[in-house]
């Protein structure tokens, strides 16, 4: 309502200035700037002037290719093999260096490789360590968010019931929220260990010692997944709490008619409770997915992206080179690509949410 | 329905809380074996990780780790950052997030609209897709100070205090909650000539106590635990340091685990009692953080 008792430029103004100029200067600025210089060459300090590069950062991170290579034949024909009888191919460096057959293909290194017949076929990357990162990335996030989601709704029908000192139980579950992510993951790196670690020792006990341990962070096979399970341990509460406040405002009255009409449990959940959660779920997902995207702590504390690049991260890798290496352009570029994924998630969100009204 | 076998309903209690505790426990052991081994010596901690006693405050037990702890890294220093850029940054962003959000919900001014869904829109901004470019913003920023106007700012409170202060999710909660409070008082006070500033600090905040909770505790919690990736990129010296980065004073290459534990602890346990003492309104917190605008 418009009204002359409520119209004041000056007095909304000066109100809202403070707030809305800190929010600009701190967040839309940088912003946009992310975009402007991941078109350039600019460095933390330089001597040189900073010069205009256009997609060159973008390609250099994106470029991928494939070769497919054939095996090494003797005169005869007959396929060279090695001592241990594995197939003898030509290196991958004499395409990608300087070969003018293959101009496409200069400077790329190797990703990963499989065989197809005698052949093999390689796939090439610009920048490895970007795409192992971004790779590593989306599977975090692939993992994290159904994993997390369920997980929580889980722990919220469980603590949703109505007993006797539940909310001593509701207080455990959301504690480790409380807790820092850097403090948490410290505690686990030695939870982690391989040699007189936590895990490994309450494993052995449970197994009555059939339990091999394992160096859980130290190789590349289960360092990701037990960062995955340790940030699901933490940030698990969190989502608890929202689909108990999702659950609490489905009507009683729905569950009273569900136990009249001796429906089972499954069948309440699936008929009552859950379609009263369509929103919570999509609002779930999308929270967890923004929060996934952004992992840096875990990374940082406890392997630093190893071993052999098997936990490097989008968020990482934009710190390590734009403020290790001072490369502020490399960082920034890897900022824009994920802001990218981010934003079209969330245009995913609205679309889903659209359909619903 | 058939009558309840009364012993089976017994049964079927102990199970739902064996199945409750058993999941407490999954939550509970890490923060349990944190303070307990901060209290053993490292020899000790290690060989009891083989046996129950990983839980158990036995064997030689001091605060011998805390000690050592306080003479390796200058822990007073972090914690007293810390302290100070939290509470700085938390009350400065309620009173402005407020103030805003007041001009936002109750006030008619030309480009109110537009204001308000560019603070809405970087909701979707991670801060982590920022962070570089603005590091490269503050390096140049000008400061006017003792020594007159100095440029960039890294290395000191103001980096970790100013570019924290004004967040959208703090301006999104107190319009929710100011949309919800009865208009009729707001055009009262007016009626009777309050002027806008009197209308905020006598009428409205007064009323506000659960939003103002809501967005301390929130915003407690990320400039204490969370302040990490920023603080590690922006300032160098120790002397500015926060906790969560005075961490890195004890990734030694042999980690001393005890004096780890004990680190871990001390910043930890203030704010899991907090959390103890206030805990339906830290979970309330969260949970407004879930309702959809």
């Amino acid at each position: 309502m418009a009204s002359k008792l409520t119209q004041s430029n000056s007095a909304g103004w000066a109100f809202a200035l403070p707030g809305f100029g800190l929010i600009a200067l701190f967040i839309v600025v940088p912003f946009f700037f992310a975009f402007g210089l991941s078109l350039t060459n600019q460095r933390l300090v330089s001597p040189n002037p900073t010069e205009f590069v256009g997609l060159a950062n973008y390609k250099n991170l994106l470029g991928v290719g494939m070769i497919t290579l054939e095996p090494e034949r003797n005169d005869a024909g007959e396929i060279l093999r090695g001592q241990d009888g594995e197939i003898q191919y030509p290196r991958v460096r004499n395409y990608t260096r300087k070969n003018p057959d293959y101009p496409h293909l200069d400077g790329m290194r190797e990703w990963f490789r499989w065989s197809s017949g005698d052949n093999a076929k390689v796939v090439l990357a610009k920048d490895v360590v970007f795409v192992k990162a971004l790779k590593n990335t989306l599977t975090f996030v692939v993992i994290v968010a159904p994993l997390q989601a369920s997980l929580a709704l889980l722990l919220a029908l469980l603590i949703n019931q109505k007993l006797r000192g539940i909310n001593v139980f509701r207080t455990i579950y959301f504690m480790p929220v409380v807790i820092s992510i850097v403090v948490v993951s410290l505690l686990w790196r030695f939870i982690y260990s391989g040699d007189n670690g936590l895990l490994n020792n309450i494993l052995g006990a449970l197994t009555f010692g059939l339990f091999e341990p394992v160096d859980w962070l130290g190789q590349p096979s289960t360092a990701l997944g037990a960062i995955i399970a340790m940030s699901i341990w933490q940030a698990v509460g969190f989502h608890m709490v929202i689909w108990l406040s999702g659950l609490q405002t489905i009507s009683p009255v729905l569950y009273e008619a569900a136990r009249i009409e001796g429906s089972s449990a499954w069948q309440t959940f699936k008929y009552v409770t859950w379609p009263g959660l369509r929103n919570t779920a999509v609002l779930i997902l999308i929270v967890i997915t923004m929060q996934a995207f952004a992992i840096f702590a875990q990374i940082d504390v406890m392997t630093s992206g190893g071993p052999l690049d098997s936990t490097q991260t989008l968020v990482f890798q934009a710190v390590e080179r734009g403020y290790g290496k001072q490369d502020i352009s490399g960082g920034s570029v890897i900022s824009v690509i994920l802001f990218l994924i981010v934003l079209s998630i969330s245009l995913i969100q609205r679309w889903l949410t659209r359909e619903k009204n | 329905m058939a009558a309840i076998d009364p012993s089976n309903r017994g049964l079927r209690l102990v199970t739902r809380y064996l199945v409750l505790g058993l999941v407490a426990l999954v939550f509970i052991f890490p923060v349990v074996f944190m303070i307990v081994s901060s209290l053993k010596p490292d020899q000790q901690l290690l060989t009891d990780t083989g046996s129950l006693r990983a839980f158990l405050p036995v064997g030689d037990i001091s605060l011998d780790n805390y000690f050592a702890a306080f003479e390796r890294a200058p822990i007073g220093k972090f914690v007293f950052n810390s302290v100070l850029v939290t509470v700085i940054t938390v009350s400065l962003s309620l009173f402005l997030c407020s103030l805003a959000a007041f001009s936002f919900t109750y006030l008619e001014w030309f480009g109110r609209a537009a204001l308000l869904s560019v603070i809405l829109a970087t909701l979707i901004i991670p801060f982590e897709t920022i962070a570089i470019p603005l590091l490269l913003l503050v390096s140049k920023l000008p400061w006017i100070g003792v020594e007159g106007v100095t440029y960039g700012w890294l290395d000191s409170y103001r980096v970790q205090i100013i570019p924290w202060i004004a967040d959208a999710l703090t301006v999104f909660l107190f319009v929710q909650y100011f949309k919800d409070l009865p208009r009729e008082l707001i055009e009262a006070a007016r009626v009777e000539g309050a002027t806008w500033w009197q209308i905020y600090y006598r009428v409205v905040m007064p009323l506000s106590g659960p939003v103002i909770a809501t967005g301390a505790i929130l915003k407690t919690l990320k400039m204490y635990n969370e302040q990490y990736i920023w603080p590690l990129i922006s300032v160098q010296s120790e002397t500015y340091r926060p906790v969560m980065v005075g961490l890195q004073y004890f990734f030694q290459l042999q980690i001393a685990w005890g004096e780890v534990m004990a680190y871990l602890t001390m910043i930890t346990v203030p704010v899991l009692a907090f959390y103890l003492v206030l805990q339906r309104a830290f979970i309330a917190s969260i949970a407004s953080t879930g309702v959809k605008g």
